[in-house]
C-alpha cells in the first residue's frame, strides 16, 4: 500500500467509491442514461450488428428473400411474444401461451373439419376458447392471488392435456384443410414485395404489435398496465383497480394467442398437436432479448418484435453457415443472459 | 399408531392381498411406454390389450408423462416387480439408466422385453421386439435411388433428422437411408460424417410439422437444387412439403419417410410422400404378450431374428410407384395396416 503508483490515492473506502462513481459519469454512464431513456435501442443495436455479421459471414444470407423468410419463420413466436409482453409488463409471466395457442388451433381444426361447422364460426369459437383460457389465468391470479408463474405452470399442463384429449393426438392434414377449411390457412398465404416474400402471418404479427403500441402508449389502459407492473401498491394507492387491469391483460394475452393459433395453422400447413412444444419459452426469450424487464413496468412493446427477429437472424445465419444445431441453442442462451445483464445494469441508473 | 397410519396400513394390506390374488388368478404382464400421447404407443397398448384378453392374461399399463421421462418409467418398473407379474414390456425413455431396474426385474424371475427401442446394451433385456430401423431407412433409400435412375448420381439430398441428441432410431434411419441410396456413410453410428457432395446437409425437425418446415427452408436456402428429401417421420415430411410448396418446388422433389401412421400413408396416396417405411407397433406388443405367455407356461424365452440381436417385427415399404428390386406393398395394403 505504501508504494502505490496512483499519484492521489483515495484516503478511505467511501472516497474510493465516490471517485469510482465519478469516473463512470463519463461515456459509459452517458450510455447507461441513454439506454435507460430508450430501452429499445439495445435490441436494435444487437439486431443491426447481427445482420451485418451474418451478412458478411453466411452465404446467401443478405438477400431480400432470406430476410423475408426469417420474418415468416418468426411470425408465430413473434405474435406469441406480443401476448407474453403484456403479461411480463405487469411483472407476471405466462408459461401457458404456447399451450393456449396449440389448443386453440386444435379447437378450430376439429370444429371446422370433424364437426363440419362453418369455418368462420369455428374460428370464432377458437378465439372464444383462447380468451376463456386467458380469463382462467386472470381469475387464478387476481382472485386466488396465486403467483403468475405457478398459475400458468399449472394451466400450461391443463391446456396441454386438453389439447391431446381434443385432438386425439392426431394431425389434421394439410390436404384435408385445403379441401374443407382453406380459411384456416389464410395466414400462410404469400405475397411478393419486390423479391421479398411475405405471408399474412407476418402482417398479422406487425398489426398486433402496432395495435399494442398504440394501446400501451396512447390510452389510459396502457398507462395503467405500466403502473401496475412498476409498483402494484402505488398503483392501488393511486386509485387504479389493479385486479381489473390484470384481468384485462390476461384476457388480451389469451386472445392474441388465439390469433397466433390461426396464424400457426397457416405456417405449419396442418393442425399439429405436437408442434410448438417450446413456444412458451421461445416467446419469453424474445421478450427478454427485446429488453422488457422481467420485473415489470419497463420496456417498449416493440422490443420483443426486435427480440424475436434477433433469434430468427441468429438461427438462420448459423444454419446457413452450416453450424451444428447445438450452437444455435448456445447462442440463444448467451443472448438471454446478456440481455438480462444489460437490463440489470440499466436499472441501476439513478433518476 | 394414529388413525391415518392405521388406515394406511389397512389399505396396504388390502392392496397386497389383491395383488397376490390377481397374480394367482391369472398370469399378468406390464406394458410401460414412453408416453401415452403418441398414436404409435396408443396402438401398441391396443395390441397388447387385445392379445392379453385373448390369452386370458391381465395387463397393467404405465406411461411416462413426456418423452424422456425416465423417473416415471422407473417407478412403473418397481410397481410391476412388486405386483409379481410374469413379464414386462418396455419402450425405454433412457435406454441406459433403465437397465438397473431391468436387472432387478430379471433377478425376480420376470421376463423383460424391450419394445421398439433396444436397451443399451441390447442384452440387458431378455428380448427386443422392434422395427429394423436401419432396414426401414435402407428401403426408402434404395427406392429413391431406383426412382431417380441415372439422375441419382447427381442428386441433391436433404436429410431431416430428429433432434440434437440423435437417439439410436435417428441414427439408424438416417444412415440406413444413405446406405440404401448408395452413399458411403463412413461410421454407421454417426450422423453427418459422410463426404458425399450429394448430401446438402442434416437438420433437426423434432419430428413434427413445424420443425420439418423450418428445417426444409434452411436446407433449401443452402441449396435450392435439392431434389431428394429424407425425413425421420411423416409429420416432419408434411412440414417439409409445405416449405417446398412455398418455394414452388413441390413437384420436383422426392420425399421419403418412415413410420406408416395413417395420416402418413394418406400422404403417400396424395403424392406428398413418395414412399414410406411402415412399422407395426401393434405387432410388437401382441408378439410380446405371446412371448410372455409362453414364458409363463414353460419358461421358454423368445429368440432373436437371424443375423440380428433383436426380434424383427417387420417393416414394409408403402408406395404405389414400385421400383424394380425393392419389395413394396401398395397404399391400399398400407392403409389397412396403418396406426394412429
Amino acid at each position: 500500500m505504501t508504494d502505490r503508483p496512483d499519484p492521489a490515492p483515495p484516503r478511505d473506502a467511501a472516497d474510493a467509491v465516490a471517485s469510482f462513481d465519478l469516473a463512470r459519469r463519463g461515456p459509459l454512464a452517458g450510455l447507461q442514461h441513454f439506454l435507460h431513456l430508450y430501452p429499445t435501442m439495445v435490441p436494435i443495436i444487437v439486431l443491426v450488428l447481427a445482420l451485418a455479421a451474418f451478412g458478411a459471414l453466411a452465404p446467401n444470407f443478405f438477400s431480400a428473400f432470406n430476410l423475408s423468410l426469417i420474418a415468416q419463420q418468426v411470425a408465430v413466436v413473434g405474435t406469441l411474444a406480443a401476448a407474453q409482453s403484456l403479461v411480463i409488463l405487469t411483472a407476471g409471466i405466462d408459461l401457458s401461451v404456447g399451450a393456449i395457442m396449440v389448443l386453440t388451433s386444435v379447437i378450430m381444426g376439429r370444429l371446422a373439419v370433424d364437426l363440419g361447422l362453418p369455418v368462420p364460426l369455428a374460428i370464432l369459437c377458437g378465439m372464444a376458447g383462447a380468451g376463456l383460457a386467458g380469463v382462467v389465468n386472470g381469475l387464478l391470479v387476481t382472485r386466488l392471488r396465486l403467483p403468475p408463474f405457478i398459475t400458468t405452470l399449472g394451466t400450461w399442463n391443463v391446456f396441454l392435456a386438453l389439447n391431446y384429449y381434443l385432438s386425439g393426438r392426431n394431425t389434421i392434414r394439410s390436404q384435408t384443410l385445403d379441401a374443407e377449411a382453406p380459411l384456416l390457412k389464410l395466414f400462410g398465404a404469400r405475397f411478393n414485395v419486390g423479391s421479398a416474400v411475405l405471408t399474412w402471418g407476418v402482417v398479422l404479427m406487425l398489426a398486433v404489435f402496432a395495435l399494442l403500441y398504440y394501446l400501451l402508449n396512447h390510452t389510459a389502459w396502457g398507462r395503467r398496465v405500466y403502473a401496475v407492473g412498476d409498483d402494484l401498491e402505488s398503483a392501488k394507492l393511486a386509485g387504479i383497480r389493479t385486479d381489473r387491469v390484470l384481468m384485462s391483460v390476461y384476457m388480451a394475452a389469451g386472445l392474441i394467442c388465439g390469433l397466433a393459433a390461426w396464424s400457426s395453422i397457416g405456417r405449419v400447413g396442418s393442425v399439429s398437436p405436437t408442434s410448438f412444444q417450446e413456444a412458451n419459452l421461445e416467446s419469453i426469450t424474445a421478450v427478454v432479448i427485446g429488453g422488457i424487464s422481467l420485473f415489470g413496468g419497463r420496456g417498449s412493446i416493440l422490443g420483443p418484435l426486435i427480440g424475436a427477429l434477433i433469434v430468427g437472424v441468429f438461427n438462420s445465419g448459423l444454419r446457413l453457415m452450416g453450424v451444428d444445431v447445438l450452437w444455435q441453442l448456445f447462442a440463444t442462451g448467451w443472448l438471454i443472459i446478456v440481455a438480462v445483464a444489460i437490463d440489470q445494469w440499466i436499472r441501476k441508473v439513478s433518476s | 399408531m394414529t388413525r391415518t397410519q392405521l388406515i394406511r396400513a389397512a389399505l396396504a394390506t388390502t392392496a397386497l392381498t389383491f395383488g397376490a390374488g390377481a397374480a394367482m388368478a391369472a398370469d399378468s404382464a406390464c406394458l410401460i411406454t414412453k408416453t401415452d400421447i403418441n398414436p404409435f404407443f396408443v396402438k401398441m397398448k391396443e395390441g397388447a390389450a387385445a392379445k392379453a384378453q385373448e390369452l386370458g392374461m391381465e395387463l397393467m399399463t404405465y406411461a411416462g408423462k413426456v418423452d424422456g421421462d425416465h423417473e416415471s418409467q422407473q417407478q412403473a418398473m418397481e410397481s410391476c416387480i412388486a405386483a409379481g407379474v410374469k413379464g414386462i414390456m418396455i419402450t425405454a425413455s433412457d435406454t441406459k439408466a433403465i437397465t438397473e431396474s431391468v436387472r432387478q426385474a430379471r433377478d425376480a424371475g420376470i421376463l423383460v422385453i424391450a419394445l421398439d427401442t433396444p436397451l443399451e446394451p441390447v442384452d440387458a433385456a431378455d428380448a427386443t421386439f422392434a422395427t429394423d430401423n436401419y432396414e426401414a431407412g435402407r428401403l426408402i433409400g434404395a427406392w429413391a435411388k431406383g426412382k431417380l435412375g441415372d439422375a441419382a448420381a447427381n442428386a441433391k439430398i436433404a436429410m431431416l433428422d430428429l433432434n440434437e441428441s440423435a437417439p439410436s432410431v435417428d441414427v439408424m434411419r438416417d444412415q440406413g437411408f444413405l446406405d440404401g441410396f448408395g452413399v458411403d456413410v463412413k461410421d454407421k453410428t454417426r450422423i453427418g460424417d459422410e463426404e458425399d457432395p450429394r448430401v446438402v446437409g442434416h437438420e433437426s425437425t423434432s419430428g413434427n410439422e413445424e420443425g420439418g418446415r423450418s428445417a426444409m427452408e434452411a436446407l433449401l436456402q443452402k441449396d435450392p437444387a435439392i431434389n431428394v428429401v429424407y425425413t425421420i417421420n411423416e409429420p416432419a415430411a408434411a412440414g417439409a412439403y409445405e416449405a417446398l410448396k412455398s418455394f414452388g418446388k413441390e413437384n420436383d422433389v422426392l420425399i421419403v419417410s418412415v413410420d406408416g401412421g395413417c395420416p402418413g400413408v394418406e400422404n403417400v396416396k396424395d403424392g406428398v410422400i413418395g414412399a414410406t417405411s411402415q412399422q407395426y407397433p401393434l405387432l410388437m406388443a401382441s408378439q410380446g404378450i405371446e412371448a410372455i405367455a409362453a414364458f409363463a407356461k414353460d419358461g421358454t424365452k423368445p429368440q432373436a431374428s437371424q443375423g440380428l440381436d433383436f426380434t424383427n417385427t417387420g417393416v414394409n415399404l408403402v408406395t404405389d410407384q414400385p421400383v424394380d428390386g425393392v419389395a413394396s406393398i401398395s397404399v391400399a395394403d398400407g392403409t389397412a395396416q396403418c396406426w394412429g
